[in-house]
């Protein structure tokens, strides 16, 4: 799938309580979420963002807490997928469970700035920043990951196995 | 080349010989759980699957404990609907408020995390049950509701950094300012996807209280887990408690490591983390004088018994400043008990301090102590990020107890040593 949007630049070890804060976790409505994404970070953010965005984010995105509303909210925001140097572990598994694209890459945050037109192959890796007429590659997904991509999350992988005969594994 | 002890774990779970870092494995799950903020979505996930019953229902806990007691309607809906599901799937190790605590702290307690086993929990503190010998580690929701079903999950073998230190700890220093220390220099991606080992004749002093502050916040430098050898005080203090049979491991003695650092214990100082990452440490005197609104005593990082000692040494007879709040949360009601019967709440009540149930509290922002703007806290907890207990511009310190419970008698953030000289 190919993926074209404007970009969101958001910096290093952006936490968990900068995407959602914890006192907005009395709900799992991802709508309700999505209103307060990066309200600490960033006030007006989730409002900016248009269906179709790609956040470009440093290091250890996604840092913190175990909470699923992080990628939840980010995703109902209107983010198509985001593209990080790296991630912090809790957060890379969430976010490919509830269906939310990560690529990590390396100089893909440096070359960017909030705005820049970015189109995303999620299948080749590869990167074009548009209004710079910079290229970029993404490191290429473990294969298992691959696996709960192609099965459509965990829960779908899950159920197959405990059931065969459903979902037509 | 041996095994270090979280690869010889997760071989064992995964049934298969030996495993390497890096390599992909499903293992078996010894026991998981899920608080009243992670549930709710992992009930979802748990009811796609589609199936009538969890895996086993003794092998699952669900603890209310962020915000319960209940702070609104909202928060009530969530308690609730953690409520109907463990009475709709009898799940055994459900426990209301008043029987419930933080629960890494009360599921310990409790004897249901032990040595050489697979702990799973929807919170990223569950590293904490690491200082047992255990493999334990923080999960989604989605992935908690694999778990769930299967009593299983995948993994990838981390590489383990070992951490040793010599010596004996110096005075007024604890656990706390070890892991700190730690952080500080590695930084909180330093042991992203690796597992933290804490070793050496240091931790022979430290009480199983402050090793659950170790590995508590593994986290925080970014590790998938923290994690200790089951020694003596670890035995000692788990098998009068142990609610299942349980078998020790150990690494091996040629176990290959990432890379190992050493640290002299009597070498350390009290520290604190300024606003806003836990990876930036500094020694308490660095920060000494700082203006504090509110002091917190607290959460599933201190929270414990050895805790609330190390604070009342330095609050009795004192009382907290003036123009400073000083709350203190016992993170269960054993601990809770336990601080009652050694006159401890009385001297935080005589100090001026407000006692809390077992809860949460104010680590998270969201009720018992949330922070105005400009507002700075000293707290015993784990985090300190922006926003993270209160408004975006408050600022927070970690610490441990004992500069907690200083700062919160002088107003500004203070040495222990300040105050009882």
């Amino acid at each position: 799938m190919i993926f074209v949007g404007t970009a969101w630049k958001v910096g290093d070890h952006v936490d968990t309580d900068a995407i959602i804060p914890a006192r907005h976790l009395v709900t799992t409505d991802p709508e309700a979420l999505a209103r307060h994404c990066f309200e600490d970070l960033d006030p007006g953010l989730a409002a900016r963002i248009q269906p179709g965005d790609i956040l470009v984010a440093g290091e250890n995105f996604g840092q913190g807490s175990s909470r699923e509303h992080a990628p939840i909210a980010i995703k109902a925001a209107g983010i198509a997928c985001v593209v990080a140097r790296s991630y912090a572990r809790i957060f890379y598994r969430n976010a490919f469970n509830i269906g939310l694209p990560l690529l990590e890459c390396a100089d893909l945050h440096d070359a960017t700035e909030s705005g820049d037109r970015i189109s995303v192959d999620n299948e080749t890796g590869r990167i074009v920043n548009e209004t710079r007429g910079t290229t970029h590659t993404a490191a290429p997904l473990p294969e298992f990951m691959r696996t709960l991509i192609a099965a459509g999350g965990i829960i779908e992988y899950v159920r197959r196995q405990v059931a065969p005969g459903r979902g037509g594994a | 080349m041996g095994m270090t002890l979280t690869e010889k774990i997760l071989a064992a779970h995964a049934g298969v010989e030996r495993v390497r870092p890096g390599e992909l494995i499903e293992a078996r799950v010894d026991f998981c759980f899920a608080n009243d903020i992670t549930a709710p979505l992992a009930f979802r996930e748990f009811e796609r699957i589609g199936l009538p019953a969890v895996f086993d229902r003794e092998r699952v806990a669900l603890v209310p404990d962020h915000y319960a007691p209940s702070k609104d309607i909202a928060s009530a809906e969530q308690c609730r609907s953690v409520r109907e599901f463990a009475h709709r799937y009898g799940i055994v190790h459900y426990y209301e408020i008043g029987r419930a605590g933080i629960g890494h702290v009360m599921l310990a307690e409790m004897g249901l995390a032990l040595p050489g086993e697979v702990f799973v929990g929807a919170d990223s503190h569950t590293c904490t049950h690491g200082a047992l010998g255990a493999f334990s580690t923080g999960v989604g929701s989605s992935d908690l509701a694999a778990v769930m079903a299967t009593g299983r999950l995948w993994f990838r073998v981390p590489e383990t950094l070992r951490f040793v230190f010599r010596g004996q700890p110096a005075p007024w220093v604890t656990g706390k300012d070890l892991i700190l220390q730690v952080i500080g220099d590695i930084g909180v991606d330093g042991a992203r996807y690796r597992a933290m080992e804490f070793a050496g004749e240091a931790l022979r002093h430290l009480s199983m209280d402050e090793r659950f502050t170790m590995t508590n916040m593994a986290i925080e430098a970014g590790a998938k887990n923290g994690i200790m050898e089951p020694d003596a005080t670890v035995l000692d203090w788990v098998t009068p408690r142990a609610q299942r049979r349980f078998e020790p491991v150990f690494a091996d003695p040629d176990a290959e490591y990432a890379a190992v650092y050493e640290y002299c214990a009597d070498e350390l100082e009290p520290l604190v983390a300024v606003p806003s990452s836990p990876g930036i440490v500094v020694p308490v005197n660095f920060a000494a004088g700082v203006p504090v609104d509110q002091c917190f005593i607290g959460t599933c990082t201190n929270g414990r018994i050895e805790d609330l000692r190390v604070a009342a040494r330095v609050l009795a007879g004192r009382t907290v400043h003036p123009r400073t709040r000083l709350l203190v949360i016992p993170a269960t009601p054993a601990i809770y008990r336990q601080a009652m019967e050694e006159d401890l709440i009385r001297v935080f009540l005589d100090a001026g301090a407000v006692i809390g149930a077992p809860t949460c509290g104010p680590c998270i922002g969201g009720h018992m102590g949330v922070l105005a703007s400009g507002e700075v806290c000293v707290s015993t907890s784990s985090r300190n990020f922006i926003g993270r207990m209160g408004h975006r511009d408050s600022r927070v310190y970690l610490s441990g107890p004992a500069v907690a419970a200083a700062t919160a008698v002088m107003g500004r953030v203070a040495h222990p040593e300040e105050v009882l000289s």
